[in-house]
């Protein structure tokens, strides 16, 4: 990386230009959408299913940002979403706070495995994190005696189904947790590290600056957000299916690449995981809307080519600016 | 002894030693570094002068001996540690976050806050201030990478200004400059030194030592072996105490005649070759029947140019022609169809496939010869490598994985996977580097044998013994330039190390000179 010094300035510029890109055409699919459609688009469970699956997608995807920003991935919070949901859910009998506290605490402590063996270790965290993808599962399908763990009905559930201004209080956690973000991102040396070490941990650590910590705390961030996300999916739906989770981490990695977070580390944006994750949620809500229709048929498998294409489109694009100009 | 002595040294290191997994890379090193003092540390390849400096520096632990800062002994644990001492290094290849702002790059680890968040303001001000201390007015909010190499480096000195550095240590920092930027480099570091900061410095170039050092410490094979004024040596003696070959100590080993060219017309020949940032403008012509060696030290651009011939690195302009042909050589791949072969320098990442077999990892090169429809023919295969065992001694079996190796062994392996290519050409780049006496005599034997049949050898080597007893004429290297040949009848250790040091010998400075490519 450090050769391609001059092309620096361009790939900041490059994939700030893909995130605008990204809002403009969030913005410009909603519009034309609600041309197509007028107020029915908006209206009952469309935009509700909408916005619970963006909300416990986008925890996910916030982790996968900072993990992502180090240079690393965290593969497992799919099945930590799963895991963290069913004990929550076994826990949330105990009340809603127990229940939050317990999920939001396996997952933690799945994420800090996954950090210690990455910072302290030194191992891949593409290993890492896939090792753990794998016992997390087992685990969860395990504690759930591979039946379908019920919420009780609660606190919790009134807390999924309150809406403050029109949205569930989900939505505002979710948006309360990314403005922290970034927050932390822009204004603390713990974010501006974050950076650095996945622009060149091996500089951070030569200019004298620790980075195992940095880099434990993101895997640890990233599954207690995961596990955060098992609970608020538990209160959504008022149950944990065993297939829960399989392949969102794979959704996260789109929403955070989409966004213009570059895959190799050290440049990023958390508002553009947000706008990347709504855009990508409001294409299948559309495909999903046609279908509901009978304009089109296109069966739910589909929406995954969609998302995959999509996300070939912004490698090529990111590849193209990591590549740089050649030599002449 | 242990009373801060204002008057003494800054830094004392003495009788340092440092192994790596029972390998010496430091047997008894000493550097001493007086105040407002700017030190030259050089050696050759593989000397220890960067594992002495990051035992200074707090990267790597030293095994023994000691090290003083103001009189005081010190044992950094990390570069955090160091830092806090006022030792910073600034690394050969900037080691900075480029993706970052200039004004993060010179207060990572340590932003200024207010109520707990980075203070950007701060922090832009601070960044402008440090920069303006060296005289540099850049943006501050883009990307450091944005910037020339020369600027990122100055944000580096800026970096180690603001950390009130007292001994910084500069690991060949000229290396990627311009000669105007090497200027300006110089002029802060003057200034830099008159305001109370010492300084270490690599270089390879020895006009620049001499330039902006006072003092000089030369390590030879972990050892310091002087630690003198530079006024008191010159290039010469300086590099024959680098090299460890008396002024007097003539070699002896020279053949009375040259090997007999076998044809008028050179089967290689390099006309003004170029290749940024190295290779500035080279010239060689190899015959067949004959060895071709290649001297220069360090950095002059010797492997740039075989990589450069074998369509490794891109070639910037300059014309190479293979048996008075032109052909297109701007891959491996071509210059291998055109008969070249090259043995790289990097015998681990260039060389060997470590857990492949001795059979498989000779015949690499020559596999799309071995396939008939898409099969490897194994019958032939093995017939090969058999020949090729018994032909250059290899102690291995065939199927024996090749990192089981010795080092001689690994090399003859390499070279049987060439010749088996049948070249007309060798390019040999350290040929016996890491290997032991008698595998380097065999390989050298071998490559007299293979002059002797008719290839055309260039062989590169940074021993001077090795480049005077095998080769028929020596082009000498300096900055990128073939500045002289050395014919048979005036090739000594001595004649080379003399053309080394100072460039002087034929007519150099009369070549128009090109500008470095820019970035």
């Amino acid at each position: 990386m450090s050769a391609a010094t001059a092309d620096v300035a361009t790939i900041g510029h490059r994939l700030a230009l893909q995130r605008r890109g990204t809002v403009a055409v969030l913005v410009l699919v909603v519009l034309l959408a609600s041309l197509r459609y007028g107020d029915a688009f908006y209206s009952g469970i469309n935009l509700t299913s909408y916005f619970d699956d963006a909300v416990k997608y986008s925890l996910i995807a916030l982790g996968m940002t900072f993990v992502i920003m180090t240079g690393g991935i965290d593969l497992s919070v799919g099945s930590v979403i799963l895991l963290a949901g069913v004990a929550g859910g076994l826990a949330s009998p105990h009340g809603a706070v127990v229940a939050v506290l317990v999920g939001v605490g396996t997952g933690a402590a799945v994420g800090a495995v996954n950090g210690l063996l990455i910072a302290h270790s030194r191992l891949e965290p593409f290993v890492v994190t896939l090792a753990t993808l794998l016992w997390a599962r087992g685990l969860g399908l395990q504690l759930a005696d591979t039946q379908t763990v019920v919420y009780g009905t609660g606190t919790l559930q009134s807390l999924a189904r309150d809406k403050i201004f029109g949205l569930t209080t989900g939505f505002w956690l979710m948006i309360l947790l990314f403005v922290l973000a970034a927050v932390a991102l822009k204004f603390t040396p713990w974010g501006r590290t974050v950076l650095a070490i996945g622009d060149s941990e091996e500089s951070t650590a030569l200019l004298g600056v620790p980075t195992r910590l940095p880099k434990f705390s993101v895997y640890l961030l990233s599954g207690a957000l995961a596990g955060l996300a098992g609970v608020v999916l538990g209160s959504q739906t008022g149950s944990v299916s065993m297939d829960t989770g399989v392949g969102w981490e794979l959704i996260a990695v789109a929403a955070v690449v989409v966004g213009g977070t570059l895959l190799t580390g050290g440049v990023g944006s958390i508002g553009g995981t947000l706008a990347g994750l709504l855009l990508l949620q409001v294409i299948f809500t559309i495909i999903n809307f046609e279908n509901g229709r009978g304009g089109i048929e296109i069966n739910s498998y589909w929406q995954n080519v969609v998302r995959g294409a999509f996300l070939l489109v912004v490698v090529l694009l990111q590849t193209g600016v990591g590549r740089g100009r050649k030599k002449s | 002894m242990t009373d801060t002595t204002p008057e003494g040294p800054l830094l004392e290191m003495r009788g340092v030693t440092k192994s790596f997994r029972g390998a010496r890379a430091l047997d008894d090193a000493t550097m001493t570094v007086g105040r407002h003092q700017i030190r030259a540390l050089i050696g050759q390849n593989g000397a220890g002068k960067s594992t002495l400096i990051k035992i200074l520096t707090g990267v790597y632990r030293r095994d023994g001996g000691e090290v003083r800062l103001d009189g005081r002994p010190v044992d950094f644990r990390s570069t955090a540690d160091a830092q806090k001492s006022g030792v910073v290094t600034i690394y050969q290849e900037v080691n900075l976050v480029p993706k970052l702002s200039v004004a993060e790059n010179i207060f990572l680890g340590r932003f200024p806050r207010r109520r707990g968040l980075v203070d950007w303001a701060t922090m832009r001000a601070g960044a402008r201030d440090a920069l303006a201390t060296l005289s540099l007015d850049i943006d501050v909010t883009r990307p450091l990478g944005s910037y020339r190499v020369a600027t990122q480096q100055m944000t580096a000195i800026a970096r180690a200004v603001s950390l009130e550095a007292r001994l910084l240590v500069l690991d060949e920092p000229t290396s990627s400059l311009a000669e105007r930027e090497v200027e300006t480099l110089f002029g802060v570091m003057r200034s830099l030194r008159d305001s109370g900061v010492s300084m270490v410095f690599v270089s390879h170039r020895m006009d620049e030592l001499y330039e902006i050092c006072e003092d000089v410490t030369v390590l030879r094979d972990g050892r310091t072996v002087a630690e003198e004024s530079l006024a008191s040596l010159n290039q010469y003696e300086l590099v024959s105490k680098m090299l460890g070959r008396a002024a007097e100590q003539v070699a002896s080993g020279a053949r009375p005649a040259a090997r007999p060219r076998q044809q008028a017309e050179p089967v290689l020949s390099v006309t003004n070759a170029a290749s940024a940032p190295r290779l500035r403008d080279a010239s060689i012509d190899v015959y067949a029947g004959q060895v071709q060696g290649v001297a220069g030290l360090l950095g002059s651009g010797r492997s740039e140019l075989l990589r450069s011939v074998f369509g490794a690195d891109p070639l910037d302009s300059g014309e190479i022609k293979v048996n008075g042909d032109r052909p297109s050589l701007r891959t491996p791949g071509e210059a291998i169809a055109n008969r070249l072969a090259f043995l790289t320098e990097d015998r681990r990442a260039e060389g060997i496939v470590p857990h492949m077999s001795v059979r498989d990892n000779l015949t690499l090169a020559l596999l799309p010869k071995l396939t008939r429809r898409g099969i490897v023919d194994r019958k032939r295969q093995r017939q090969i490598v058999t020949d090729y065992i018994a032909r250059l001694g290899i102690k291995a079996q065939a199927d024996q994985p090749i990192v089981e190796l010795s080092g001689g062994n690994q090399q003859k392996v390499l070279l049987a996977r060439w010749l088996a290519t049948e070249p007309a050409v060798l390019l040999l780049d350290e040929p016996t580097r890491g290997i032991d006496v008698s595998a380097k005599a065999e390989i050298l034997a071998l490559v007299d044998k293979l002059a002797a049949d008719g290839m055309g050898v260039l062989l590169v080597s940074s021993e001077l013994e090795e480049v005077v007893s095998a080769c028929d004429d020596v082009t000498v290297l300096r900055d990128g330039v073939s500045v002289a040949r050395v014919s048979l009848d005036r090739l000594s250790e001595e004649s080379l190390m003399a053309v080394m040091a100072s460039g002087e010998a034929v007519p150099s400075s009369d070549v128009p000179q090109k500008d470095n490519a820019d970035d």
